[in-house]
């Protein structure tokens, strides 16, 4: 049976930040209680789909997850670990923001069975956190991330750079501050405008530039350099980590692997029987979803058997992303197509001639090296058939 | 009707610069006789097509037969014969001299002589015309009459003193223009009893009566339901209709000797009908053709490409049904990497180009790209072989190359002193060698031998530019001479773009390779590799430039509730690949091609 990885969206948010483009909402209040029974309800339903298997990981992301009750983190957690296989060390992560109220309610996560932490830091400096529309400062940031080390096992952390005007010394500075806050993982996002967002109307409007691309390629490179000083690796392309401290369930979906998606706008792949490969898409409202799960049991608005070349692209998009690049025999069997029809031979021998992709030793793999990862979006389409 | 004596007709054309109110007269001339009421009066009646009415150009001959009871009470025949109003066209504004004995020549009396009209001037002259000179615009505070009818002498050493003062735009003084016609040209001789000799002077496509041809009889009669034989294809055809017009077609049993007029007989293309042949009867011809027949030849050439390739069988249409009315534009199909399917085409010269360029995207609403235009080069080979060729992708490798010999051209530039020296330069730059250099009053005129192929690569916008508008400019072809000339080709990642090679003399190759070089940096967007520009004369590159690979193009976010969305883009990028060129490992935008041929023009 293929491993699963489960994954719960809390979609809601005390505030919107203006670069986010993901699933949140601002809800004056939410009924915990509906959540929780609609949440159960749905991860059920799905459980009896998926059938008992291995389970990988669980996820509570948004939103803001911290904001549920500990109780729901709690009866989803203990649910699923009814329903599957999981090992004594399963991967349980929370994503929370360094503010004072969720600061209080980490022990309770941890009690819940949340054994590893994901803070919404995003910058040490107050400018930048007011540009970035955070609702806490630097040193709310450094309290949280000292009660979330003495509470939990694992943590990580999230940066924003390559903001508006930032030199790559200050950035340097700034990113060797947070290293020596002796997280195990962090991810280093470079900033990006999402349409929709309120970032993408005053870029628009010229209310700011980002740094060119020689630049943000620069600040890139010296990320990786002050990380590997402290012993993090660019596992992936935003994602650094002490060996061993990975996202498992971050893995899970580069890794091309099965995963469960439960809460709105959730996406799921999930092998299903006679080889088949299901994308399975829920609805994005919060209060359409509750009221779907309440009414039929779950959300689901599509889902479709995704053909082999779908399948390789996906795996592709999502496998060249990591430092170790793909098992082609593993895509293989995954996607049910011979590698060598997805790309082009041309295009592949060019891009391993130029640097961008290599095949390591000892055979069976394909990556894409640094130079390559840093330009993945570029490749991709003339790589692929 | 047509049984008009020769002294009582009269056949002339009008010699006029741009803007200095030719069709403006034509109208009043129209209007005075009464072949029009004014209702029927439509402004500028012979310029019938769009285009000719908005740049004030013929391209087409065109005739009208006016009747006017003159000053000595005898009423005459006046034939006023429009003759295609540019340089592009000299074969057929020759045709269309022969036609007349005599031209009123119009020049602005607040202008003055323009290199065009001194052109125009020259032909008639040659057409052995006599020639009335017109002061138009008399009207105007600016005219200086005693000026440019001083100016007229001086420079076409015309006598000038009785030049017809007139006011074309408000109607002063017309009946002075029609006498004049009456009293100063000569009439037109010719035998009615020899065999029919008519002038074939133009023609030109209707949908309803297939091919009309407009003709000037010398000899004989021409009758409806005669066997005609044009000389110099020998196909014969059966005169459906003859008729005149006024400038309505007015279909009459016959036209004798000195008349204008038409003919159809179910021609279906004005290929088939050569301007200048002599058309006889078949069954009694005559002895010798009219003097001075030259079969159309192209002089510049260059490829045109629909924008979207689902154009091309439309393009392929359309262009066929321009030359239903244009035998002197030539096509033929061709292949480019970087533009895809396209025609190779030909014509008599740039604004022949530009016209044919500008009703294909006008009247047949076609996206189109020109290359650059290339003019047709004889190249000798070291094996013997003389060739013809005007695509610089077809020339030969260099080695195989004994001489190669281009088109000269002489041009006659007018232009006020203050922009003299900048005009000099210009020509001097372009290879040109000066032939003579005269001024009347403050305008130089410089006469110019220049090779064809530095006039085609924006010589008439940089004229423009160093004078400011003021330059006037006109050309006759001038013989061939060996150049010292090289193909220059561009290169896009290491593989020659074919649609950008052009021909230079090698003094110019490195400065115009360069500046290809530069603009296509410009133009072509980072991509994944880098990719190299080169310009290179055979196999030595003669200017590179390097566009570097984009730095850093990736994600920043990526995870399960992405994946569906990035495997779209995905697609999407894919689907956008189809407008891209394949050069090698790198695709290049063919919008980056079609910016950089757009910037040449």
């Amino acid at each position: 049976m293929e491993p699963l990885a489960l994954y719960v969206h809390w979609p809601f948010c005390a505030s919107k930040c203006p670069y986010c483009d993901f699933n949140s909402h601002v809800r004056e209040r939410v009924d915990h209680v509906r959540w929780r029974d609609a949440l159960l309800r749905e991860l059920r339903r799905e459980a009896e789909r998926a059938g008992r298997r291995p389970l990988v990981s669980v996820f509570f992301g948004g939103g803001t997850p911290s904001l549920m009750a500990p109780e729901t983190a709690a009866a989803l957690i203990a649910e699923a670990r009814t329903l599957f296989d999981a090992p004594d060390g399963l991967e349980v992560t929370l994503e929370a923001n360094p503010t004072s109220v969720e600061r209080g309610r980490l022990a309770a996560f941890r009690e819940a069975g949340v054994n590893r932490l994901s803070l919404g830091v995003q910058s040490l400096d107050e400018d930048a956190l007011r540009f970035l529309g955070r609702r806490h400062d630097a040193v709310e940031a450094e309290a949280a991330l000292e009660v979330a080390r003495a509470l939990f096992p694992r943590l990580s952390f999230d940066l924003i750079y390559a903001r508006p005007g930032q030199a790559e010394a200050a950035w340097r500075a700034e990113l060797r501050r947070a290293l020596a806050l002796a997280a195990d993982h962090l991810s280093l996002y470079q900033l990006t405008i999402e349409p929709g967002t309120r970032f993408a109307t005053e870029h628009a409007r010229g209310a700011f530039a980002l740094p060119a691309d020689d630049d943000a390629a620069a600040l890139y490179v010296a990320t990786a350099e002050e990380a590997g000083r402290f012993g993090l690796l660019p596992y992936e392309v935003s994602n650094y980590a002490r060996p061993g401290a990975e996202s498992r369930h971050n893995l899970q979906y580069w890794r091309y692997g099965d995963y469960l998606g439960i809460g709105p706008g959730a996406h799921q792949r999930l092998s299903a029987d006679g080889g088949a490969l299901l994308a399975t898409r829920r609805h994005r409202a919060p209060e359409e979803w509750l009221a779907r799960v309440e009414r039929d049991g779950h959300a689901v608005t599509g889902e479709e058997a995704l053909a082999p070349p779908d399948r390789m692209r996906e795996a592709l998009l999502m496998g060249l992303r990591l430092a170790e690049g793909v098992d082609t025999a593993r895509l293989e069997a995954r996607c049910g197509m011979p590698f060598a029809d997805a790309v082009d031979p041309f295009m592949l021998a060019a891009c391993e001639e130029e640097g961008y992709l290599e095949r390591p030793p000892g055979g069976g793999r394909l990556r894409a090296t640094a130079e390559g990862r840093l330009r993945l979006d570029a490749m991709l389409p003339v790589l692929l058939r | 009707m047509t049984d008009t004596p020769l002294a009582r007709i009269r056949n002339f054309s009008i010699i006029a610069h741009i803007d200095h109110g030719k069709s403006t007269l034509a109208d009043r001339l129209i209007q005075q006789t009464g072949a029009l009421t004014a209702r029927e009066m439509k402004e500028q009646v012979l310029d019938n097509m769009e285009l000719e009415r908005e740049r004030g150009i013929t391209i087409k001959a065109q005739t009208v037969r006016l009747t006017y009871p003159a000053k000595d009470g005898q009423t005459y025949v006046l034939n006023l014969m429009d003759t295609p109003g540019h340089v592009d066209f000299a074969y057929e504004v020759s045709r269309s001299l022969a036609a007349c004995e005599g031209s009123l020549l119009v020049v602005d009396a607040s202008q003055g002589v323009e290199a065009q009209t001194l052109a125009n001037v020259y032909h008639a002259l040659d057409a052995g015309h006599e020639i009335v000179p017109v002061l138009n615009k008399i009207d105007l505070p600016a005219a200086e009459p005693e000026r440019v009818r001083q100016q007229i002498e001086d420079v076409i050493g015309l006598d000038a003193s009785d030049a017809v003062e007139i006011s074309a735009k408000t109607g002063l003084n017309i009946e002075g223009v029609l006498e004049a016609l009456v009293q100063r040209l000569p009439p037109p001789k010719g035998d009615a009893d020899a065999p029919l000799k008519a002038l074939l002077v133009d023609s030109w496509y209707d949908p309803y009566l297939g091919v009309v041809i407009l003709v000037r009889i010398k000899d004989g009669r021409l009758r409806k339901g005669q066997r005609i034989r044009m000389m110099a294809n020998g196909q014969t055809h059966l005169v459906e209709q003859v008729g005149v017009f006024s400038p309505k077609m007015v279909p009459v049993d016959s036209l004798g000797p000195g008349e204008m007029g038409y003919l159809n007989a179910a021609i279906k293309t004005v290929a088939d009908t050569n301007v200048g042949d002599t058309i006889t009867d078949d069954r009694n011809p005559a002895a010798a053709a009219l003097p001075g027949f030259k079969p159309s030849v192209p002089v510049v050439w260059c490829g045109l490409y629909p924008i979207d390739a689902d154009d091309f069988d439309k393009l392929r249409d359309s262009m066929g049904k321009l030359r239903l009315n244009d035998s002197s534009f030539h096509f033929e199909a061709e292949t480019s990497a970087a533009l895809g399917l396209g025609y190779r085409c030909g014509f008599l010269g740039l604004l022949h180009l530009e016209i044919v360029q500008e009703r294909l995207t006008r009247e047949f609403d076609l996206d189109l790209i020109a290359t650059a235009p290339s003019v047709v080069y004889t190249v000798r080979k070291t094996n013997g072989e003389v060739v013809e060729l005007h695509n610089p992708a077809d020339m030969p490798d260099g080695t195989l190359i004994d001489s190669i010999d281009e088109p000269w051209i002489k041009a006659t530039i007018m232009v006020p002193d203050d922009y003299l020296g900048s005009v000099l330069t210009l020509c001097n730059e372009r290879r040109g060698q000066q032939v003579e250099l005269t001024y009347v009053g403050n305008r130089a005129m410089a006469v110019y031998r220049l090779p064809l192929n530095e006039v085609v690569f924006d010589f008439y916008d940089r004229l423009k530019s160093v004078s400011r508008g003021y330059a006037s400019f006109d050309y006759a072809m001038d013989g061939y001479a060996e150049g010292d000339l090289v193909k220059i080709s561009i290169l896009v990642n290491n593989e020659p773009v074919d649609a950008l090679s052009f021909m230079a003399h090698r003094s110019a190759a490195e400065r115009r390779g360069r500046a290809i070089c530069e603009r296509l940096k410009e133009l072509i967007p980072r991509q994944l590799f880098k990719i190299p520009i080169q310009a290179a004369i055979g196999g030595r590159v003669i200017a590179r430039e390097t566009i570097s690979a984009l730095s850093k193009d990736v994600t920043a976010k990526c995870y399960g509730g992405d994946i569906s969305r990035k495997r779209k883009l995905l697609d999407k990028q894919k689907e956008g690949k189809k407008r891209m060129r394949q050069f090698g490992k790198v695709e290049i935008p063919q919008s980056a091609f079609i910016a950089a041929l757009k910037m040449d023009a």
